[in-house]
């Protein structure tokens, strides 16, 4: 057990152990989001109020849960990269940052468009809406943090410090603003009791999601490696690797 | 063990205290600035005395909050010039502790001397005068937080050419819970109503705020120092 997360902390081997997954990680996500979106935009039936509009779901709800467990992942490779100090930690913390401010922009832009028909509004102020939008200046923050310091070392800790300060706020952001005001329809998906959705919309829905959380790491997998050759460009290892012509 | 801590607690608040009495004007300064913000709105949203009585506790609050954010980017900034920062990190008492005293010798100076002006400031926008005492506490609680706050993101930034904007987007998201219960407390009680559940939650995350806050302070200090 313990082996492997040594292991983890090297990097050539986890350069290696990243591209070895990735090729199947990476096709098994788009085949799966690719029937997630065939089956909810043509099969899933239409709603019985928003008709076909509802459909945006499928993108939106997947890349709005991702976008918040993506902050998650972030603030615990920054614990990790605190307490035990292993540099793949401030990889990985780098590598998730503009993949989940990207996936952010993403769930506030579908929501901006299904709201128009729905609402009637591109935007309202409404407290789902508001917390992902602060989730998104949390995210910018971390990233402009990041380049901000010439120190990458030194750029990496602060970042870690900056994602815990918001990890222990990020409960409260949002129970202060759904306080604040609340217009946005309460949660479908419960895991216990009744899902307020039906079957034939959960299904894809949920497909999607996976696909989505699958894609998610595949990217972040691949940010990490890109990462891995820019700070190890000098390295033996990679030069190695390279002159072999292998990944 | 104890008492040593607290005599450090003392001395350091002391010499905090000391330094900002010496300069008058960095005390007048965001006061000058609120006062001026202030002065906008009615200009910008017209005169109507009871359109701005009913905007006054929000107007109040994002004006209190630019105003803090326009001082805790500074906060470390002289005694990271002149050294005295290292010399903390040297200290053998905990820099948690000296960072702490800061904040709170910074929030006396800052925080607390604009709670208490802000009756005039609230008199100029209609408030009513029974929101007035919740008003200076919601803004005495509040200001404590935005100052500890404030002073993560100043810590981890103190080192860098650029800080200004950046410290915005690094402390403006951690602001929001203060400004939605400082401005529902103010609400609360302008109507008339009881508002002290909203200053007891403010108290709580104050006092939360003050037990956390100096951990990341000092680690971001010591991160600054480092790079």
């Amino acid at each position: 057990m313990w082996s492997i997360v040594h292991k983890m902390g090297s990097a050539p081997w986890f350069y290696r152990f990243a591209g070895g997954l990735t090729r199947w990680l990476l096709p098994i996500a788009l085949v799966a989001l690719a029937v997630g979106v065939v089956w909810g935009l043509l099969f899933a039936p239409a709603d019985f109020r928003q008709g076909n509009s509802y459909r945006i779901i499928f993108i939106h709800v997947p890349a709005a849960v991702v976008a918040l467990a993506g902050y998650y992942v972030m603030a615990f490779a920054g614990l990790v990269s605190l307490v035990w100090k292993i540099k793949m930690a401030d990889t990985a913390m780098r590598a998730v940052a503009p993949i989940g401010a990207a996936l952010t922009f993403i769930a506030l832009v579908t929501g901006a468009i299904w709201g128009k028909p729905t609402w009637g509004a591109w935007w309202v102020w409404d407290a789902r809406i508001t917390s992902m939008l602060i989730l998104l200046f949390l995210y910018l923050g971390v990233i402009a943090l990041f380049e901000a310091y010439e120190n990458k070392a030194a750029a990496a800790k602060a970042c870690a410090v900056l994602t815990l300060v918001g990890t222990v706020n990020i409960p409260i952001i949002y129970k202060s603003v759904d306080w604040w005001y609340s217009l946005h329809q309460p949660a479908s998906i419960k895991f216990t009791g009744e899902s307020a959705i039906d079957a034939s919309m959960l299904y894809p829905l949920l497909l999607n999601i996976g696909a989505f959380y699958m894609l998610f790491a595949s990217i972040v997998l691949l940010n990490m490696r890109a990462e891995l050759v820019q700070t190890h460009r000098g390295a033996n290892w990679l030069q190695k690797l390279v002159s072999a012509g292998g990944r | 063990m104890q008492s040593d801590l607290s005599v450090y607690l003392r001395s350091q608040l002391n010499r905090h205290l000391k330094a900002g009495l010496r300069r008058p004007g960095d005390i007048l300064n965001p006061l000058v600035f609120f006062l001026m913000v202030v002065t906008l709105f009615p200009l910008g949203l017209g005169p109507e005395p009871d359109k701005l009585r009913e905007m006054a506790p929000g107007i109040f609050w994002v004006v209190a909050l630019l105003a803090n954010l326009t001082v805790s980017g500074r906060l470390f900034a002289a005694d990271f010039e002149d050294g005295s920062l290292e010399q903390m990190v040297l200290a053998p008492q905990s820099l948690a502790l000296s960072a702490m005293a800061e904040v709170i010798a910074h929030w006396l100076l800052s925080g607390v001397t604009l709670a208490l002006v802000s009756p005039v400031f609230a008199a100029m926008l209609n408030m009513p005068v029974n929101a007035m005492g919740t008003l200076m506490l919601s803004l005495i609680l509040g200001s404590l937080c935005l100052s500890l706050i404030g002073a993560i993101g100043a810590a981890l930034t103190v080192g860098l050419r650029r800080g200004g904007m950046l410290l915005s987007l690094l402390i403006i998201p951690l602001y929001v819970p203060v400004l939605v219960f400082g401005v529902g407390a103010v609400e609360e009680a302008a109507r008339g109503y009881d508002a002290s559940a909203w200053l007891a939650l403010m108290g709580a995350f104050a006092l939360g705020g003050l037990v956390l806050a100096p951990l990341a302070i000092s680690a971001g200090l010591r991160i600054s120092l480092d790079s």
